[in-house]
């Protein structure tokens, strides 16, 4: 008895380290959405193409959705870009692009430029739309289903392996529960 | 010689004068209606972490977000809302991680209450030990006066 209790330090010790060594592998910069189960923010925004017509939170209810956060000063942006543009093609979700903090000429220019992979862009100039998205670098990538409850938040450039292993499988999941809610 | 010594001194409370102005100027435009409201929006955004910039509060950082952030918490603090408003509106959207002072309930109690239970764990050995010793030091030896004599020598030996 007494000799196991001279084993707890080690023990201790142990567990610390066990603790420690993983969180070595945990990535500081990925945080959880504040948002993820919640409506999306209500928001009344001009198109991108057209300042006079304007976009409202509301318009994205009724099919699952993705809303992606993107601007021309954004680099990670563009390296996203093309991968976008072969989802768009493939026709599976719509896209939402926020334009965020941007200008709109370089915004059009750019996209006539490299293809608008955008169902619908919305202009968020002043990046309200995005500060109550809890944005805090573009890009970013929001799920949302078909109620207009954001399902789920990822940061950074979406690619082939995130969207095979991650996004995709989501957005089949909600597509189904979507149809099911339309069933009934 | 003297001289230069004056004029490093010089240099040195001048340039440390600089350092006081640049530490207490987040370079905003912001005009706030009162000295009050800017003392609490300032110490405000100071405990408020910036999302990008993770070692940084709303104050210090140059991240575009931060740069929002603090006007946002600028603006409430003059429309007149209080503290508790202000981290909510922050927490909603970007989550517990933005407040440098974690709140006080259930995910965080390890957090709050494991420095004072390991500090506990620590004093409650430290007294067993203490304990321990004390024991052993109750039952020592007395000693003869021969070994008390060579003691003496030993001790005294350098003194002299």
């Amino acid at each position: 008895m007494k000799k196991l209790v001279l084993f707890i330090p080690l023990v201790l010790f142990l567990a610390m380290g066990v603790f420690l060594y993983k969180g070595l592998f945990l990535n500081p910069q990925k945080l959880e959405s504040a948002l993820e189960g919640k409506p999306i923010p209500a928001f009344q925004l001009e198109r991108l193409e057209n300042p006079n017509q304007v976009i409202t939170n509301e318009d994205l209810k009724g099919k699952v959705s993705m809303l992606n956060v993107w601007a021309t000063w954004c680099p990670s942006c563009k390296y996203e870009h093309p991968f976008l543009m072969v989802l768009a093609r493939k026709n599976i979700v719509p896209i939402y692009g926020i334009n965020y903090r941007d200008e709109r000429g370089a915004a059009l220019r750019e996209l006539s430029r490299l293809g608008d992979p955008y169902t619908e862009n919305i202009y968020d100039k002043d990046g309200r739309l995005g500060l109550d998205l809890g944005v805090y670098g573009a890009p970013e990538t929001f799920i949302v289903d078909h109620n207009g409850i954001i399902r789920f938040r990822y940061a950074g450039p979406v690619d082939q392996t995130v969207w095979t292993e991650t996004l995709y499988p989501m957005i089949q999941q909600l597509q189904a529960e979507a149809k099911k809610d339309a069933a009934s | 010689m003297r001289q230069s010594l004056i004029k490093f001194v010089g240099v040195f409370v001048l340039v440390l004068s600089f350092m006081g102005v640049a530490n207490a100027t987040p370079v905003d435009t912001y005009q706030f209606k009162s000295p009050e409201n800017q003392q609490r929006a300032l110490s405000l955004a100071h405990s408020l972490r910036c999302p990008q910039c993770q070692n940084q509060n709303l104050v210090d950082s140059n991240s575009p977000v931060a740069h929002d952030l603090r006007l946002e918490v600028y603006k409430m603090v003059d429309e007149g809302k209080n503290d508790q408003q202000i981290v909510e509106f922050m927490t909603s959207r970007y989550g517990e991680f933005v407040l440098y002072k974690p709140r006080f309930e259930t995910k965080t109690l390890i957090l709050w209450l494991g420095p004072i239970i390991l500090l506990l764990i620590g004093l409650v050995i430290g007294m067993m030990l203490l304990r321990k010793q004390r024991a052993t030091n109750a039952n020592n030896v007395e000693l003869t006066t021969e070994q008390q004599q060579e003691l003496d020598a030993l001790l005294n030996r350098d003194k002299k």
